[in-house]
């Protein structure tokens, strides 16, 4: 977050009156999945503090569509850091400089004259798409293999019949509340998922709910990660330092102990 | 002479509520008459959904735990992404652990009331009804509710009601409950029995015989446009805020699917009904490309407020507070901040209109903590609201905290939609509507935490529980390709992309659509009236018209080309923008978030005509330069009667 240090501005400040930037942008152009990429230079000019990164990329795209050329195809949704569909790297950081979503960084945070590296996540579990694109469905198969707790509709016991210690119930909100951006990914010298899978372990398993499945569930996501190619965890700490939700490096170590735990109990993975 | 701008047909009616019984019982009656569907039939049967948002993320997942083959579209790569996602403030459900007085009928009368008297009785209790049940599943799901020290769910107070009936996970609710559905969802699709079809855009609907038995989409990676069949199909595909440009939906959020339905034949409720929320970031520069919402929650310890001066550009801590108007708690003192959102909008408009307004173009208003601060500290804000706080903070660059927020109403929410039954069902047999898409349960005006909740009662247990009276005939003949109005669906899609394609003018299709929010903004937004809308739709079709001879669409159809996915969906608000206007002009009175400027009390407040538009408008759509024919459902309030809200 980003409260400037010196105090608030004035909120009758006009931010029309200030001088828009002008910047030199070198994104990652790729036709398709097979196709080969490279880095193509493009500027733009008055650009406002107050834009949103994604509100920049508009900017270009207008303008190489009045062109004639092809725009550059990034994901995005929300906009408002919570869906979890945007995502780039950003002068080799993922998201940028801030920890924060793509979509939720604003220029104040670039200078005029700046030149700003801009290329897809780069794991090979994420194939790019187009361009700033990539296909994150792993993560999807990941939650298939055990991220949920098993209840159809209509069969729930009345809510108030589970009590959860209000210290449970936090930090597994502070787990759940992971947007499956793909960051911790990207930012991961191995491309290792885990903190993504970690944060669903974390939270299920701090439930009451979560414990008939706590063991089966470990064992086959951490299963269908490997299977889908992502690396292994050094505990390097890139993925929490890139989360725009600060996942905590805590739900690693609590995989590791439920990991340990089902596999000491004899829970294996489906094959 | 004026075109006629609209024709009067026969009158529409809800047919599946048993009226015969009393309200309370009208919901297990009517699951008890309707027929079932025996459990080995069901694995013969295919269901289609569309979108997978709370609704339709649900009702997936419910019918595939029942045992249907269903097949999910969604646009985004993952069912997580849906719109859903962004809801902050919670969800009401009847509960009553608060011990507060709240109970089922207290939601229904306060929901009806809410809607300004323009929603059906039979499905809002409905509604109320299920709330309860809602809860329940979320929690067995292992939803993160805010929970107090002794384990039990905590609760809040939320606009529009005197009781906390409101559960809550932070200020992400929304997120949390889709998270729960979509991983029910994803626990079928691992089972087998939901199909996915990711970055998929439904853009036809197929009807054979009179039935729903397919859509025609586009698979947005590769361009490939393709057929696909069942015995029902569900529509679960959101509101269409989006028209206005700048709401404070997904950029991808859209029309298209609802759209090219109701010209397949459904009709299209109340489309005027749009809710602007009151507590929006100001729009900051004409690149803005969309709004976010702060919760209303913050309405409980925030004060609204603006200087008693026009023109008064001092900074906001060092105006007096003997010249600050804290103008909701002035106007109305019961309810102060916590006025329904119509109300709050609305007021907050007409401070601006004065010339009182804070902030660039004297377009906001201050939501101010330094009283909350001051009592609760700000320890205590800050676990309540810190997530809203930083996220506000991360958009304008200012700090809450130090100095008061600068807010302002944006388009967050349609109650209008197709037109359905009590069983959700649209009048083209065989297609459902669920969620925001449909018109059902807000009426002119939704209260807060209150889409969440029709959400997932559509999709976890109304839909599922109404559907197997029409599945009960199922499974229908096959349909194939081969079939003339499969083959025309898919050659007017082809077509419509194609066209779009050739016409290689020199307008994006984001200025189109920048254009015609702005008009539907300045027009039929938060105060309509006779001119303004006749402006409006003098000038849509002529944006139309443009659209069509002079767009610029690069690349081609057989690739990823956002820019094509783009100009369909505005195409489509086009259409729907000159509809909301001819309704929004029929509709000559004010009620919830429809305020006609011709229609008010003495004292500003919405004026309705019960004599004359206690009905819901159903719009039949008729090809083109023929006017649409209005189809009105008569509202009988059997239960609340008819009165003017009142929260003063
Ligand atoms: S753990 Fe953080 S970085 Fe990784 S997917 Fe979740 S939100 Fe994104
Ligand atoms: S676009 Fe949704 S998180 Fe960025």
């Amino acid at each position: 977050m980003t409260i400037t240090q010196d105090g608030a501005r004035s909120s009758v400040d006009h931010s029309s009156e200030k001088r828009g930037m002008n910047l030199t942008l070198r994104v990652w152009r790729q036709n398709g999945p097979t196709a080969k990429g490279k880095m193509v230079t493009y500027k733009v000019t008055d650009i406002s503090p107050d834009m949103s990164f994604l509100e920049m990329l508009d900017v270009l795209n207008e303008q190489l569509i009045m062109e004639g050329d092809d725009p550059v195809a990034f994901d995005h949704d929300c906009r408002e850091g919570i869906c979890g569909m945007c995502g780039v790297m950003i002068n080799g950081q993922a998201h940028g400089p801030q920890q924060t979503t793509t979509c939720q960084l604003h220029m104040r945070s670039f200078k005029d004259g700046d030149t700003i590296d801009i290329e897809p996540w780069r794991a090979s579990p994420f194939p790019v798409i187009k361009d700033l694109a990539v296909d994150r469905r792993a993560f999807d198969r990941i939650i298939q293999a055990g991220g949920y707790i098993s209840v159809p509709t209509g069969t729930a016991p009345e809510a108030h019949s589970i009590l959860v210690p209000k210290k449970d119930s936090d930090a597994a909100f502070d787990a759940a509340t992971c947007i499956g951006c793909g960051a911790c990914v990207a930012a991961c010298p191995n491309a290792s998922s885990m903190l993504f899978t970690a944060a669903k372990v974390t939270h299920l398993g701090l439930m009451p709910q979560g414990q008939p499945e706590r063991n089966d569930r470990v064992v086959n996501m951490v299963a269908q990660q490997d299977r889908e190619g992502f690396g292994g965890c050094t505990n390097i700490g890139e993925c929490s330092a890139a989360c725009p939700k600060g996942i905590s490096m805590e739900t690693i170590s609590r995989l590791n102990h439920d990991l340990l735990g089902a596999l000491r109990a004899g829970a294996r993975p489906k094959s | 002479m004026p075109l006629e701008l609209f024709t009067v047909g026969d009158p529409i009616a809800d047919t599946k509520a048993p009226s015969d019984v009393a309200i309370g019982e009208r919901w297990s009656e009517r699951r008890f008459r309707g027929r079932l569907v025996n459990p080995a039939n069901r694995r013969k049967m295919t269901v289609i959904v569309v979108g997978t948002g709370l609704a339709g993320g649900s009702a997936a997942a419910t019918l595939g735990e029942a045992g249907y083959k269903v097949k999910s579209f969604w646009y985004q790569d993952s069912p997580r992404r849906a719109h859903s996602v962004a809801a902050q403030g919670g969800i009401n459900a009847a509960k009553n652990y608060r011990n507060d007085g709240d109970s089922v009928y207290r939601l229904f009368y306060e929901t009806i009331k809410g809607g300004d008297f323009r929603s059906r009785e039979n499905n809002v209790h409905r509604l109320a009804e299920v709330s309860v049940n809602i809860i329940d599943q979320c929690v067995a799901q292992g939803v993160p509710f805010a929970r107090e020290y002794g384990g039990l769910l905590d609760n809040r107070s939320f606009g529009g009601t005197q009781v906390s009936r409101t559960f809550y996970a932070r200020g992400q609710t929304g997120q949390q409950l889709l998270y729960g559905a979509y991983q029910a969802l994803e626990r079928q699709i691992a089972a087998g029995s939901v199909e996915q079809h990711a970055r998929t855009e439904m853009l036809d609907l197929i009807v054979v015989d009179g039935r729903a038995r397919g859509i025609v989409a586009r698979d947005l990676v590769t361009g490939e446009i393709s057929t696909h069949y069942a015995d029902a199909v569900v529509l679960a595909t959101g509101g269409y805020g989006n028209v206005f440009y700048l709401s404070t939906n997904a950029m991808g959020s859209n029309a298209t699917a609802i759209w090219r339905a109701h010209k397949r034949g459904a009709y299209f409720a109340n489309p005027c009904y749009t809710q602007i929320h009151p507590t929006c970031i100001p729009v900051k520069g004409d690149y803005q490309s969309k709004l976010t919402l702060m919760s209303e929650s913050l309405r409980n310890d925030g004060r609204v407020w603006v200087p008693k001066e026009r023109g008064d550009t001092r900074d906001p801590r060092e105006i007096p507070e003997g010249e600050r108007d804290y103008y909701l708690e002035r106007i109305y003192p019961s309810f102060g901040n916590l006025v329904p959102r119509d109300i709050a909008s609305r007021a907050a408009k007409n401070v601006c209109d004065e010339g009182r307004g804070v902030g660039p173009g004297g377009l906001g208003v201050y939501l101010d903590f330094a009283d909350a601060i001051g009592r609760l500290g700000r320890p205590a804000v800050q676990a309540k609201y810190g997530n809203l706080f930083d996220m506000y903070a991360q958009i304008t660059g200012e700090d809450p905290y130090a100095t008061p927020m600068r807010i302002y109403p944006a388009v967050h929410y349609t109650m209008g939609g197709l037109w359905v039954d009590y069983d959700l069902q649209s009048t083209i047999p065989g297609m459902f509507v669920i969620g925001e898409a449909n018109f059902s349960d807000h009426g002119a005006n939704r209260l807060g935490a209150s889409a969440l909740m029709q959400g997932l009662a559509d999709g976890y247990f109304v839909l599922p529980a109404t559907i197997t009276e029409y599945l009960a005939d199922a499974p229908f003949d096959t349909v194939d390709d081969s079939h003339p109005a499969a083959g025309e669906a898919l050659q007017n899609v082809q077509n419509s992309v194609q066209r779009m394609l050739d016409i290689n003018g020199t307008r994006t299709p984001a200025s189109f659509h920048r254009e015609l929010g702005k008009l539907m903004w300045d027009m039929c937004g938060m105060e309509r009236s006779e001119e303004s809308l006749r402006k409006a739709l003098d000038r849509i079709p002529e944006i139309r018209q443009e659209f069509w001879t002079n767009l610029k669409v690069t690349g081609d159809g057989q690739s990823f080309n956002q820019t094509l996915e783009l100009a369909g969906r505005v195409a489509d608000f086009i259409e729907l923008a000159e509809l909301m206007c001819v309704d929004a002009l029929h509709r000559r009175e004010s009620c919830g978030g429809h305020f006609r400027a011709e229609s008010q009390t003495p004292d500003g407040e919405a004026l309705r005509d019960d004599e004359n538009f206690a009905y819901v408008a159903a719009w039949e759509w008729t090809p083109e330069n023929e006017p649409p024919v209005l189809h009105k459902e008569d509202l009988e309030y059997e239960y609340v009667h008819l009165a003017q809200r009142s929260y003063k």
